[in-house]
């Protein structure tokens, strides 16, 4: 299977980048091609021009500093993965980035192309939604940032305009008191996971101040759940806003069964994390 | 119809220059065996899932059926056919596959050396599980993946690592 004809551009400057965007209703950003050019390959897609962003200047950075890790359109899953400064503002960067795909995917992937691209069953946009962070995108109109909570709007659509082009994700660092945990079940490990669930639980050094749970490949957009009130049934809670999927690789039973039994555990995990890093902060 | 536009690529391949005209949705995998004649790389899926047509792209390994060949302008690609020796003998993972009956077919084979060759650059003395991590992208249908474990324990054996010297099996076929 081949890809349609499409015209091919590859911009050195963002200005170039942005205007051909502008000036070409077909036209779509290639990043790293690893959800882009199978889709085309299999003709489910067929834009008529590709823009390669491959070779504009800047845009692979991951910037960490005491507010979050930024990370640039060009930024690949592998280099995020490796950034021990980002593991450490965020660790769950790292945590969800280890089941994205197999290494060799992940050398070419963008972690921001993988945002956009807005798969309910890809980690990193349940994370930023999780971690309440954003995308920063430009046109040819100017700049704007769009809340994760704004970005997914249905199954691969995001909110941004056919001319933007993302430039930056943001993820939040983890605040004192805070702690992650993610699990996922794979067929097998780097596969899409049949359910991943992340949690993200708050504390005031004891008590659970608030706590979240994120969904990976249960619902058609990446879901986040309030558990703060039903700490002792979480999946309960959990399921009680969910519709699992069915689809070839699970029923939606088994897929319901696997949000049973990840909940209370990623739950517990993130709360451990939390109190093990409120102790470090304050040794009693 | 009108015919399609081509692009005129220079793809540093092995060590060598190859320019070739090729359309914009060329990819990276058809321009290699097609356009440089270098049939090494092998074409399963298509979309990314079997490795077979993994290449070493500024050395790391990537999927050259997700890449088009107008991408690759700016890169230093090596396919199975530059992993041999400059005086032309094997390399070490080449020669641990042969040991240890790595393959049976064949048709995975070029991915997997690909791979393992990028792998224990990064690692050189995996684990049996980091071995298992190392190939875990990458499918074959016929070896069960036992001898493809073994062979990444024996190349990085050949290679100077210590930790498959511990696998007893290896040892006797090192005879
Ligand atoms: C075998 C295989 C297994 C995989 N398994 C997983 C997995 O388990 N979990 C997972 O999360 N992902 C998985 N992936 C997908 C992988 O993570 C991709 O890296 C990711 O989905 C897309 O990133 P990309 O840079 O390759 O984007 P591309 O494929 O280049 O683009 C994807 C889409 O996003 C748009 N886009 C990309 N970048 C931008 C930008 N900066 N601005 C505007 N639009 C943009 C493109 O136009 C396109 O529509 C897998 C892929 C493969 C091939
Ligand atoms: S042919 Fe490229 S991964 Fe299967
Ligand atoms: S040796 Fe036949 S597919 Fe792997």
């Amino acid at each position: 299977m081949k890809p349609a004809p499409f015209a091919y551009l590859r911009p050195t400057t963002l200005e170039e980048a942005l205007a051909a965007l502008a000036g070409e209703q077909g036209a779509k950003v290639l990043a790293g091609g690893q959800s882009l050019v199978p889709l085309l390959s299999m003709r489910l897609a067929a834009p008529s021009m590709l823009v390669d962003v491959n070779g504009l200047p800047d845009l692979d950075h991951v910037h960490c500093d005491p507010s979050g890790v930024r990370i640039g359109a060009l930024a690949r899953h592998a280099h995020v993965l490796g950034s021990v400064e980002a593991a450490e503002v965020q660790p769950l960067l790292a945590l969800a980035l280890s089941h994205v795909a197999h290494p060799t995917i992940r050398n070419r992937g963008t972690t921001v192309g993988s945002i956009v691209h807005a798969d309910a069953a890809a980690e990193m946009p349940m994370v930023l939604r999780l971690l309440e962070g954003s995308v920063d995108v430009m046109s040819v109109r100017g700049r704007r940032t769009i809340p994760a909570a704004e970005l997914f709007a249905g199954p691969l659509e995001s909110t941004l305009a056919h001319d933007e082009l993302a430039v930056e994700a943001f993820f939040p660092a983890l605040p004192a008191g805070a702690g992650v945990a993610f699990q996922e079940i794979a067929r097998r490990h780097g596969d899409y996971a049949l359910v991943g669930v992340a949690a993200l639980v708050e504390t005031d050094g004891d008590e659970v101040t608030r706590a979240r749970v994120g969904f990976v490949s249960v619902s058609d957009v990446p879901v986040v759940v309030d558990v703060t009130h039903a700490l002792d049934a979480p999946a309960t809670a959990a399921l009680a806003e969910l519709d699992p999927a069915e689809d070839i690789h699970a029923t939606a039973a088994y897929r319901a069964h696997l949000v049973s039994v990840l909940t209370p555990r990623v739950v517990a995990a993130a709360t451990d994390h939390a109190r093990s890093r409120a102790r470090e902060v304050s040794p009693a | 119809m009108t015919s399609e536009k081509l692009h005129d690529v220079r793809l540093h391949v092995n060590g060598s220059v190859h320019e070739v005209r090729v359309p914009a949705r060329r990819l990276l995998s058809d321009a290699l065996r097609h356009d440089c004649g270098l049939t090494g790389t092998h074409v399963g899926c298509e979309h990314g899932v079997c490795g077979a047509c993994t290449i070493l792209v500024d050395g790391a390994p990537v999927r050259s059926c997700l890449m088009f060949a107008v991408s690759a302008v700016d890169a230093e690609i090596t396919t199975v056919e530059g992993l041999t020796e400059a005086d032309g003998s094997l390399s070490p993972v080449q020669q641990a596959f042969s040991d240890c009956h790595g393959l049976q077919c064949g048709f995975c084979t070029p991915g997997f050396l690909t791979t393992i060759t990028a792998g224990l650059r990064d690692n050189p003395d995996p684990s049996e599980d980091e071995a298992r991590e190392m190939i875990a992208g990458n499918l074959c249908r016929c070896t069960g993946y036992q001898n493809i474990v073994k062979s990444v324990l024996r190349a990085s054996q050949i290679q100077g690592g210590t930790k498959g010297e511990m696998q007893g099996e290896i040892q006797e076929e090192r005879g």
